[in-house]
């Protein structure tokens, strides 16, 4: 069985890979110079024009790209190509108003494939393997994504999506699925459900499952193992720089490594913007060099994490990213949904029952995200009946599902009841303890 | 004609109902009548007292967060069929009850019921008209002073 999709990549020489990632970051800032005029005009700005960059090292120089980057050139003007040469447009979740969007020539969704393939064959997969799809198909990345990983392996692939665990639980038990990729969470409700419905782990042919799209802990590992008798792999990605498959695990199970010939990582301080020495904790930061369509420069990830050059023993010599720690905004992911504290608030003024103080809280039970809002009743709103009042939490409730597309529990508590911040407030509680 | 009730809105979490209690105290506000409706999360304190002006500025003045409604007060036999009679009346004339509680009292032996309608004109006229006794809001307020 293979152990590498590319070996020649990903078992590459250090120099090699210095000087292939120096060549296409030359290739890639000039064209985003020439072809994305967002960056040209913050080039001009710093000075900076696309000879300045003449490798790696000199990529402190460029720029940073943010997420408001985005929002403010939404939705095409980043991208680096003619759009008759897009052929995939994804975009990312839970957003107010403005969605992230990105987009695919051709030749990035082979990209993309080889990166999930790269992961797939890490996990022990290979063309026999019949490859059970539980990410969400559609606009988010996950399902075709891993999708397209799957196919370019050869695997039979079962584009299932998300819900419905009975039926989940019943194809992967007569289609003989051995593969599985979802939300860590997902999987542990599949392994109850499995319970529920009276199937022994062993009735089930699964042996790996790559699990991604949102934190999760060593002890979840365990029992996601236990529960559905398979070894668990983590797997990174974000839809800014490509979706699920920009960093992944070996059978080594010591960090993700970075399919770095496509991405390149670097670690700040996310209050400075100082690149920070190998090994430090900082913010990721990611420039890609092989994409044509959306090549974003020193993109910054928000998550904090630091990065391992050790050599692995899977002989890989892809960098390694530790799991995120934490974020360096106040981010937070729900079921996989990237949830901002300042979307919540806009939904709550915009409705106008309440006053402006809220706090989320977010918990897992039953191995589901729950997020709590907790908001001041405003006076104004306040009659004396139950059902004028559960109204108000009824019309937060749809107001935030549809503008965030998650659900949550609203309750309303005393008015002047919430914790008033004297500087920045203290919006969210998170009990999850995933980190 | 009618009756000034305070509706309270308390979470469901302990100590905010003693809160609100030693608060009417403290103002020597008698509580002639109570309910409490509750969710999960939250409730909603009704309070007849003997006055309630008074007492809404007390428990606002302590950060509650209190409004006045309007309901009907009516008084009835304290025997089977007291009570049928004056709902019957508002079924017939399809007037929706939201909220209704109860309670007894020495004053005239009568038992009484606080009754919260869309309309209270209209219910008070159904009731006038079917000969059920309506309480005045003075009678209610000094109920307990005999």
């Amino acid at each position: 069985m293979a152990r590498y999709w590319q070996k020649e990549r990903e078992c590459a020489s250090r120099e090699w890979m210095k000087e292939w990632q120096g060549q296409q970051l030359r290739e890639t800032v000039r064209r985003v110079y020439e072809n994305v005029a967002p960056y040209r005009n913050r080039m001009e700005e710093a000075g900076i024009r696309p000879e300045d960059i003449r490798g790696i090292e000199d990529l402190h120089l460029l720029p940073f790209t943010c997420k408001q980057d985005l929002r403010d050139y939404y939705p095409y003007e980043m991208f680096a190509v003619p759009m008759e040469d897009v052929v995939r447009i994804h975009a990312s979740s839970g957003t107010t108003g403005k969605q992230i969007v990105v987009g695919y020539t051709r030749n990035d969704l082979e990209i993309w494939s080889d990166t999930c393939a790269r992961a797939l064959v890490a996990a022990g997969a290979d063309k026999t393997d019949f490859m059970h799809v539980s990410y969400g198909y559609g606009l988010f990345t996950g399902g075709l994504g891993l999708h397209g990983g799957a196919e370019k392996l050869g695997m039979t692939t079962i584009p299932v999506s998300t819900g419905n665990s009975k039926r989940q639980l019943t194809i992967m038990k007569d289609f003989g699925s051995t593969v599985i990729c979802c939300t860590p969470s997902y999987a542990l409700h599949l392994g109850e459900s499995l319970k529920d419905m009276g199937i022994g782990k062993e009735e089930l042919r699964l042996k790996a499952g790559i699990f991604g799209a949102e934190p999760w802990t060593e002890e979840m590992r365990k029992e996601i193992e236990a529960e559905l008798g398979l070894k668990a792999y983590d797997i990174y990605g974000l839809t800014e720089i490509i979706g699920p498959g920009v960093a992944f695990e070996c059978e080594c199970q010591s960090g993700m490594h970075i399919n770095e010939d496509h991405f390149i990582p670097e670690i700040i301080d996310p209050d400075t913007g100082e690149v920070l020495p190998l090994g430090s904790t900082g913010e990721l930061v990611f420039t890609c060099i092989t994409k044509e369509a959306f090549p974003l420069l020193r993109y910054r990830t928000r998550d904090i994490a630091c990065l391992d050059a050790t050599p692995c023993p899977c002989g890989r010599r892809l960098i390694k990213m530790k799991k995120p720690q934490g974020r360096s905004d106040d981010m937070l992911i729900i079921r996989g949904v990237n949830v901002f504290p300042s979307q919540i608030e806009s939904v709550l003024l915009s409705l106008g029952y309440t006053a402006p103080y809220y706090q989320l809280v977010v918990d897992r039970i039953n191995n589901t995200d729950q997020l709590e809002i907790q908001v001041e009743l405003n006076e104004e709103h306040y009659t004396d009946t139950i059902k004028s009042l559960q109204q108000i939490t009824r019309s937060i409730a749809e107001g935030i599902q549809s503008t965030l597309g998650i659900s949550a529990k609203i309750r309303l508590v005393e008015p002047r009841s919430l914790p008033r911040a004297e500087g920045k407030a203290v919006h969210v509680i998170d009990k999850r303890k995933l980190i | 004609m009618f009756i000034k009730q305070l509706s309270v809105f308390l979470e469901n979490s302990p100590g905010r109902m003693i809160s609100v209690i030693r608060s009417l105290e403290e103002e020597g506000i008698d509580i002639r009548a109570l309910s409490l409706s509750d969710t999960s999360d939250f409730g909603i304190l009704r309070l007849i007292v003997s006055k309630p002006e008074q007492a809404c500025e007390a428990l606002r003045a302590k950060g509650s967060t209190v409004r006045i409604t309007e309901v009907l007060g009516i008084g009835i036999a304290d025997q089977p069929g007291g009570l049928g009679k004056a709902v019957q009346l508002l079924s017939e004339q399809s007037v929706n009850i939201e909220y209704m509680y109860a309670f007894t009292s020495p004053y005239n032996n009568n038992a009484y019921v606080i009754l919260r309608v869309e309309d209270n004109e209209a219910a008070a006229a159904v009731l006038q008209a079917g000969g059920v006794e309506l309480l005045s809001p003075e009678d209610v307020y000094a109920m307990g002073k005999e």
